[in-house]
């Protein structure tokens, strides 16, 4: 099971956190900076694993930003980093060649597609196509609804006026 | 135009970030003139981000951070906030509590926001409350009603999001509230619905499987799904079903099979593969299934050879190719799964072949799935390390830290009595670079289990131990510092007397240096006050002023530590009543005379009564002394009369006098129903109860008053029964102390009541002994298989020659080939020759897994234990179960046990009368009253000892007067210091002698004397075999890695 995800910059600075296990927010901030604080510090050449209080954390970088996440010791190490390539290449699929700065502006966007990849701590969809067949039938929906609001909102202000 | 902005900033991100945030400022200039559009957010919340992009250092960050929270606490609560206005807020505040900083002022809003129609904000609004809130949260009530409405909805997005929340938000109590709506989803049309019904009914599952029971045939019904992700997702919750319950699967086994077989075939569809490999996760998920299915069920693993086959097959990556990532992922899984069930030799050998190949890789990642996976062929076939030992090595020395963890990981699986010495010491180093409290206990505790597993002597046994008590300090269990405590009272063999005090006396020695160390952690301290207080001047080497003056140093130098404290006033009185006992004079050093009334003076009671000990032990006779505490009388037992016969007389006249009689705690609980009532709804008072309790409390009823005691009964039962019934506090302290004797009144009696009142009553707990006596019953069980086999020979030889041959064995091959690399290896790996001869136990010591009772027996030279030895007393009580779970505080607590009022046959009502007589004139009251002579003496030993901290782990008097032998026992152990024989001289010079420096001499050493021991070799491997063994290997002149193979056979056989 997957316990948390984790994206941090190279600066230390948190992009993203989703925590499937219970945390309090101090536990969360000491995690985080304990965390980041070892990952950081770790060489390009030395593997992708950090064996932390009895949980395993297998983190990759993409360009500036750390992706992490924390299983369990009896998972599969090599299988979670295909769990991180996997999420990476579909926000690179919606945002289209996706970078940092897409994930700090839309950080919720990353969320919603963050949660149809992966739900209460386990890998729920393998297919990119499905996924990002679900995240567009959100937004359009959405930006329908937007349109909508905001006409109605029209009519209605210039039917007050 | 913002596109432009767009691309701009995109392209800074991606050149390098080194001065990032300059560009940032610059685009961020850009971007504030050109944001609308796609963005979708406010300029507001873009400035807000860009700021803290911006932001120079973590104060800057957190004071914008702090003005933001400000700002939204004000907007966020003003009235008529539009929607999207609303709904930026609360990304907002996502964004604030994700830079971790306390939004919960927020959370309401968010919940609110679930509530709204619009999708768009129910969205936000339920993204925002996972995001917020743990299962355990109390608004979480509030959002059971919307979740519950939206599962219904025909929108299947409203449905989807109501069920993300479902898998983070339900928790046991809500689980009924929503489960029949989730159940029913399982039938939506829509594949994503039902994908995620599964894993929400796999998420219930986990929290509470009772209220799941019913739902069991469901799952496999969602695995015939004609959707592979809602298969996929059904895997997941079976995985968990089949490790809770194996046998209940067992039939779907050949199910998993096919599915297993047509997706390494590549039946789904190509939306599923996943850089040309069909469905990686699902075969993953797959093959752990199948490991629990397969375990231990010859059956079901043959059934899946041929699909384990095909998936090798299927991945193995052509000559020379390391292979992408996700099919070594799959191949690492096919390890787990052919390394759990029972498979042929031919998966074995696949294993082993992949397992080769991740180890030779240059990734550092591959390599640390290598060694994981040649943990688990090793545990199947053990020769298999053999041919690995210079990758291991490698990985041993990496920079890296996560790898040499994961190596030492698999040397202690490996670890036997052969390598025992260079593995432990490969960890203590290691620990010596750790920081970090959570991975030294960790490391800590796998070196005391090898050592205490496999030790070769008691020697490296003691200094191990320092070394580990020195770098972990107080993360080390306090129990492993008594087993050790009593290990040094015990001595190594059964009569070897000479052995032992050699032992002890090299333990003072050791502990003299060690004190003069600054900074030592408090459990290093106590034992080293407990060893010389018990042995510092027992083999006349150290003169009594000495050690009390080092004592008196070490209570100055830890004014806070009371523990400490407690320790070294025990001792210097010890050492002040042999020096009495021995018949001389006692003058107290100045410094000790000032500490002495320090701690008259202490607010510890605990430490005012030692003192007042040690006062009034220098205040009586050598005779008297002697008998109280016998020098070298920690490792005695004492034996208990539970009959406590001396007693008979005052339980008579209390019955006479109408005291009810003592019953058993079931009896009691069954015939006092007021009791009863108090327990029973003290008991419930206790558990945790998470619910609301509805029922009314009841009403106490009145228990009927007994005797003459005029407390309400049912609301103190145990004072009650304290007053009324004296037996039974004694009974439950038949070792309680007689200290009483010679401490001061006044605080005794007040501290009695307070123990009665705050404490869990004697009477209750002490019937049922802890937990942790069971597991050192056990191990005391296998103490005695090992005392009896082990009659009499001199063990402390064995282990020396042992250790020198296989050390030799170890030079041997240094010689060899001189590389640093290749001895370390030989030692680890080579180093087992010696052992090749026992059958079963090397074996079985390969398994770490095993317990630690299966090896132990047949391993050779393994000392006696601490816990060992003492299994031959059968009379086993009290003080051994309270002793076996004895944690610090209970030691120092124990004081208060102790408190409780004694009666010996001269007592009569009022204990504290005839106390105070044995007090004025206390060996008057021993010869003046014949009758009590033998009984009273027992009391004063056996009470007398459970006050010392010592005695609670070792505490051992001869319950029966049994003086006489004690003499004995001195003189024994002052010849033993004086005669030092061969054998144990070279055990002294154990510990300096590295299995890899220094082997010229011993190996010689180690052939001289291996004659004699060898006859008196009985049991564990022979010695003549593993020497010639030895001799052949040297004729030949292998070396581990060299070419025969016969011999390596032979070692990991």
């Amino acid at each position: 099971m997957i316990h948390f995800v984790l994206l941090i910059s190279r600066q230390g600075k948190v992009r993203l956190t989703k925590w499937y296990s219970p945390y309090t927010q101090k536990e969360r901030t000491k995690v985080i900076r304990e965390l980041s604080g070892m990952i950081l510090s770790r060489g390009p050449k030395l593997c992708n694993f950090l064996e932390w209080r009895g949980l395993k954390v297998v983190y990759k970088r993409y360009a500036s930003l750390y992706f992490c996440m924390c299983v369990d010791t009896d998972d599969n190490e090599l299988e979670t980093l295909e769990i991180i390539h996997h999420f990476v290449e579909i926000l690179d699929r919606y945002f289209g060649n996706v970078c940092e700065l897409d994930l700090i502006f839309n950080f919720h966007k990353a969320y919603y597609i963050l949660d149809e990849v992966l739900i209460a701590g386990e890998l729920q969809e393998t297919s990119k196509k499905s996924v990002a067949r679900v995240i567009a039938a959100q937004d359009t929906l959405i930006e329908h609804a937007k349109e909508q609001s905001s006409s109605l909102s029209n009519i209605i202000a210039q039917a007050t006026k | 135009m913002e596109s432009w902005a767009n691309v701009i900033m995109k392209k800074a991100f991606k050149h390098g970030s080194q001065n990032t945030i300059d560009q940032l400022k610059t685009i961020g200039r850009e971007l504030s003139m050109g944001t609308q559009g796609n963005w979708l957010s406010s300029k507001e919340y873009l400035d807000l981000v860009k700021a803290i992009g911006e932001a120079k250092s973590k104060a800057e960050e957190e004071r914008i951070v702090m003005a933001e929270i400000e700002h939204l606490k004000k907007r966020i609560m003003e009235p008529d906030v539009p929607r999207k206005k609303m709904k930026e807020y609360i990304i907002r505040l996502v964004y604030v509590e994700m830079l971790g900083h306390d939004a919960s002022f927020g959370y309401i809003y968010a919940v609110k926001m679930t509530h709204d129609d619009n999708l768009l904000c129910k969205r936000s609004g339920y993204l925002a409350t996972t995001l917020f809130l743990n299962e355990d949260h109390d608004l979480i009530i509030l959002i059971v009603n919307t979740i519950q409405k939206d599962l219904k909805s025909d929108n299947y997005l409203v449905v989807c999001a109501a069920l993300t929340a479902v898998c983070k938000l339900i928790n046991e109590e809500t689980i009924p509230a929503v489960l029949p709506q989730v159940v029913d989803l399982l039938g939506h049309p829509k594949e994503q619905v039902r994908k995620k019904a599964v894993m929400a009914l796999h998420r219930f599952q986990q929290r509470s499987p009772s209220s799941m029971s019913h739902l069991l045939t469901k799952f496999r019904q969602i695995l015939c799904d004609k959707d592979p992700s809602v298969m996929s997702a059904a895997l997941c919750a079976l995985f968990d079903l089949v490790s809770a319950d194996v046998k209940g699967f067992k039939n779907l086994t050949a199910s998993f099979v096919s599915i297993l077989k047509q997706v390494a075939e590549h039946r789904l569809p190509k939306a599923y593969d996943y850089h040309r490999t069909p469905a990686p996760f699902i075969q993953i998920k797959l093959l752990k299934i199948l490991a629990l299915l397969g375990a231990g069920d010859k059956h079901a693993s043959e059934n899946m050879y041929s699909v384990l086959v095909d998936v090798i097959k299927k991945n193995e990556p052509g000559k020379g190719d390391p292979g992408s990532n996700i099919t070594n992922a799959i191949l690492y899984e096919c390890i787990c799964t052919i390394t759990a069930i029972m498979a042929n030799s031919k998966l074995l050998g696949l294993a082993a072949e992949i397992t080769s190949r991740f180890l030779k890789s240059d990734s550092h990642n591959y390599k640390y799935m290598g060694i994981d996976a040649l943990g688990r062929v090793i545990e199947i076939n053990p020769d298999f390390a053999e041919e690995h030992q210079l990758s291991v090595i490698d990985c041993l020395e990496d920079q890296d830290d996560t790898l040499k963890r994961k190596t030492l990981d698999l040397l202690y699986k490996m670890t036997k009595s052969s390598n025992v010495e260079v593995i432990v010491d490969r960890m203590i180093s290691y620990m010596r670079t750790l920081s970090d409290a959570h991975n030294k206990t960790e490391i800590a505790t796998r070196i005391i289990e090898l050592t205490e597993r496999f030790a070769p002597s008691n020697q490296w046994f003691i200094q191990t131990m320092n070394q580990v008590f020195e770098l972990a300090g107080d993360l080390v269990p306090v129990k492993v510092a008594h087993d050790l405590m009593r290990l040094l009272s015990k001595g190594a063999g059964e009569d070897d007397e000479e052995a032992d005090s050699l032992l002890r006396s090299s333990a003072v020695e050791s502990y003299l240096q060690l004190l003069a160390e600054p900074k030592l952690p408090s459990i290093l301290l106590q034992v080293a006050c407990w060893v010389l207080g018990e042995y510092g001047t027992a083999d006349g080497t150290h003169n009594a002023d000495d050690i009390i003056g080092k004592l008196c140093d070490v209570a100055e130098a830890h004014p806070g530590d009371n523990v400490v404290k407690g320790y070294a006033i025990t001792a210097i009185t010890k050492i002040c009543s042999f020096e009495i006992g021995a018949g001389r004079e006692v003058q107290l050093i100045p410094e000790c005379r000032s500490f002495v009334d320090d701690l008259l003076a202490s607010h510890s009671t605990d430490l005012q009564q030692r003192a007042y000990e040690l006062q009034v032990f220098l205040g009586l006779g050598a005779d008297l002394v002697r008998k109280v505490l016998p020098v070298n009388g920690s490792g005695e037992e004492i034996e208990f009369d539970r009959e406590l016969p001396f007693l008979q007389e005052f339980v008579d006249s209390a019955l006479a006098n109408g005291a009810r009689p003592y019953l058993d705690e079931n009896e009691r609980l069954g015939v006092d129903s007021g009791m009863s009532s108090f327990v029973s709804s003290s008991r419930s008072h206790h558990e945790p109860s998470h619910g609301l309790r509805f029922e009314a409390y009841e009403t106490p009823t009145l228990a009927v008053s007994s005797g003459s005691a005029a407390v309400p009964s049912s609301l103190l039962p145990d004072f009650e029964e304290s007053v009324t019934e004296p037996t039974r506090s004694v009974r439950n302290q038949t070792d309680s102390s007689q200290v009483d004797l010679l401490g001061p009144e006044v605080a005794r009696l007040r501290l009695d009541g307070v123990q009665r009142k705050w404490g869990r009553t004697s009477g209750s707990s002490q019937p049922s002994p802890a937990p942790t006596p069971v597991s050192e019953q056990q191990r005391r069980g296998s103490g005695v298989s090992e005392g009896a086999s082990s009659n009499n020979e001199s063990s402390p030889a064995e282990p020396r020659h042992d250790t020198y041959s296989s050390s030799f064995e170890g030079k041997k091959v240094q010689r060899v080939i001189p590389a640093e690399k290749q001895r370390l290896a030989a030692s680890l790996f080579g180093g087992s020759s010696v052992q090749k001869g026992s059958s079963g136990g090397v074996n079985g010591g390969v398994k770490a897994s095993n317990a630690a009772g299966n090896v132990r027996p047949s391993e050779k030279g393994v000392p006696s234990r601490p816990v060992a030895g003492s299994g031959k007393e059968k009379n086993w009580s009290a003080a051994e179960p309270k002793q076996a779970s004895s944690s610090l505080m209970d030691l120092v607590d124990m004081s208060g046990d102790d408190l409780l009022p004694v009666h010996d046959s001269k007592a009569s009502y009022d204990p504290f009368k005839g106390l105070e007589g044995l007090l004025g004139v206390p060996s008057t009251a021993a010869s003046s009253t014949p009758a009590g002579l033998g009984k009273s003496t027992m009391d004063f030993m056996s009470l007398y000892d459970s006050a010392p901290v010592v005695s609670q782990s070792a505490s051992s008097l001869a319950g029966d007067s049994d003086v006489l032998p004690l003499g004995h026992r001195r003189s024994g152990g002052m010849d033993g210091a004086n005669g030092v024989e061969g054998g144990l001289m070279d055990l002294n010079m154990l510990p300096s002698v590295s299995p890899l420096a220094g082997l010229g001499e011993l190996a010689q050493s180690s052939s001289s004397s291996s004659p004699s021991t060898g006859v008196s070799d009985k049991k564990g491997p022979s010695r003549q075999h593993s020497l010639q063994k030895d001799a052949a290997s040297r004729q030949v002149g292998v070396t581990p890695t060299g070419a025969n193979p016969a011999l390596f056979q032979d070692l990991f056989g």
